[in-house]
């Protein structure tokens, strides 16, 4: 089986679970930005969390077999505080950066005035860098805030068919489905959605446009929902074909709309001709040292000292 | 490459040999949408070197070289535009600064190409500083080799060894390491380390202690992994 998760946030997470992830299926990640839980004070702590998912998350992804791609975005809680709004500026040399795939998480968090400037500024970065967006929908007062969500989006440069709206539910998924989105939803232990409700809304829906994805944070959360939901579906009557197309074929689907998805793993395919990436080749004995083999495997680089290019 | 047209009037742009190579390499290699796709953004960027406006046309070329090269290509596509745009030492900080890990890696592959003295070491040290093994095989390149100072120069040997870049990635090891007495002692002492740790010393370690030419005691042979003989308690300097 397998799994791209569409939304999750690796830079809360261990090698533990990159490892447990990819035992389970999971070959592809998206990493949207987000809030960090401790509130940043400046536009130079975005640049370097951007720079983060643009260079070492990737790196960390790739020791584990994983494609990692992100998007970049200011979020809807921090589009409140001024001194944070200027990243809007820093944006538009991040969207031409080949591994950002889309402009998220945008949206509504408490629908202020803030909010609705800072949606419909990045919905328009969006077009302008023919990018999908990816946007979130409020936790509190959800169905208005989905409404309201749809609203802009209709206003904006951007198609429909070039949004994902994320964390639907019950309420949530059939306007959002007619407004001609793709479909997100978030699989949680606790909150937001779980395996036998999303087994429900995909007999109900179809799996046509749909995404689940385990947003894993630094909350409670699970990496591994997107499996559980997978494992759950197939024990409910779905096809594998049916599993492989909300999985996997949906989300490739929706963010290659960017024209940048690169799901050749660095580091699996030590042989490739012409590879000026040192991409490199698997540790010749990953058994004999632990400590070293996880640091190794997949992205300890063949030497090509002489030239740029092989 | 056939762009050294100087619409600016400063004195012509030699093409290195190995940049010339590359490019021809580089071509037999795309497709020829990728192909036109290069030799368009290079003929801009010998046209419009600089920086001009929120971001400079080549320097979004840069960024956008994988897609359109696939990324197998974009490395070389990066250096031959970096050298198009004859980015001095000042342009390459801030194209390393503003990039992503694979621009980054095409930085430092352009530095021996484009940057004559050592102006452009503090590029070399912030990718040493990494644990990013792509950055770091691509900082001990010839630049370091050159101009790398002997202190930091021992440490990015030792980082390669620790991290498991290829010290093959090493370039100019050879002379570098000749009767340097004082990586054998670091390279001994970090032997001892893994030994008393129970843990296999790297085959590449052999092998630079033997460039130094020292007559330092050699380290034990791999010792297999998980075993529990006693090593002493040296190994424990660092």
């Amino acid at each position: 089986m397998r799994i791209f998760d569409p939304h999750i946030h690796m830079t809360s997470r261990t090698t533990d679970d990159y490892e447990a992830m990819h035992a389970a299926g999971v070959r592809a990640v998206v990493e949207p930005a987000f809030w960090l839980g401790q509130p940043r004070t400046s536009v130079a702590s975005f640049l370097d969390y951007f720079d983060s998912l643009l260079g070492w998350e990737p790196f960390r992804a790739a020791q584990y077999g994983i494609a990692h791609h992100c998007t970049l975005a200011l979020n809807p809680k921090e589009a409140n505080d001024p001194r944070c709004v200027p990243v809007l500026d820093e944006l538009p040399r991040y969207l031409v950066k080949d591994h950002v795939v889309a402009v998220g998480e945008i949206g509504y968090d408490s629908m202020t005035p803030a909010e609705d400037t800072a949606l419909a500024a990045q919905l328009q970065l969006a077009a302008t860098y023919e990018l999908p967006a990816l946007v979130h929908t409020p936790h509190r007062d959800k169905l208005a805030g989905l409404r309201r969500t749809l609203d802009v989006v209709r206003e904006s440069a951007l198609p429909p068919d070039h949004v994902l709206i994320d964390h639907l539910n019950e309420t949530t998924v059939k306007e959002a489905k007619d407004g001609g989105c793709w479909l997100g939803f978030s699989v949680y232990p606790d909150t937001k959605m779980d395996e036998e409700r999303m087994v429900t809304v995909l007999q109900e829906y179809g799996p046509e446009k749909v995404l689940v994805n385990s947003a894993a944070d630094w909350g409670k959360s699970d990496p591994l929902k997107t499996r559980k939901v997978a494992d759950a579906l197939l024990k409910a009557g779905f096809t594998e074909d049916d599993v492989d197309q909300v999985l996997w074929r949906n989300p490739v689907a929706f963010y290659g709309l960017s024209g940048r998805l690169d799901l050749d793993v660095a580091g699996t395919d030590a042989t490739h001709e012409g590879n000026s990436i040192l991409r490199g080749a698997p540790k010749t004995d990953p058994g004999t040292d632990p400590d070293t083999a996880s640091k190794n495997r997949d992205t300890a680089p063949k030497a090509e000292p002489t030239t740029t290019e092989a | 490459m056939n762009h050294l047209h100087d619409a600016l009037g400063t004195p012509t742009h030699v093409t290195p040999p190995a940049l010339a190579a590359l490019h021809t390499r580089l071509n037999g290699r795309l497709d020829a949408a990728a192909r036109a796709w290069l030799d368009r953004s290079l003929d801009e960027a010998a046209a419009h070197p600089g920086t001009h406006g929120p971001i400079s046309v080549w320097e979004l070329r840069i960024a956008e070289a994988g897609r359109r090269c696939g990324p197998d290509h974009a490395e070389a596509a990066r250096v031959l535009l970096l050298h198009a745009a004859r980015a001095d030492a000042t342009t390459l900080v801030r194209v390393y600064r503003q990039g992503t890990a694979d621009e980054r890696r095409a930085v430092l592959q352009a530095l021996p190409h484009l940057v004559p003295g050592p102006d452009a070491l503090p590029i070399v040290e912030d990718a040493l500083r990494t644990n990013d093994t792509r950055l770091v095989a691509a900082a001990v390149g010839p630049y370091a080799a050159l101009h790398l100072d002997v202190h930091n120069w021992r440490h990015a040997v030792l980082k390669c060894l620790f991290t498991g870049v290829p010290v093959e990635a090493v370039a100019d090891l050879p002379r570098r390491a000749r009767a340097d007495a004082e990586l054998a002692r670091m390279l001994a002492d970090y032997a001892d380390e893994r030994t008393a740790a129970g843990r296999p010393v790297p085959q590449d370690l052999h092998h630079v202690l033997t460039l130094t030419e020292h007559p330092a005691t050699p380290p034990g042979t791999d010792a297999p992994h998980g075993t529990d003989a006693p090593h002493g308690s040296d190994g424990k300097e660092s």
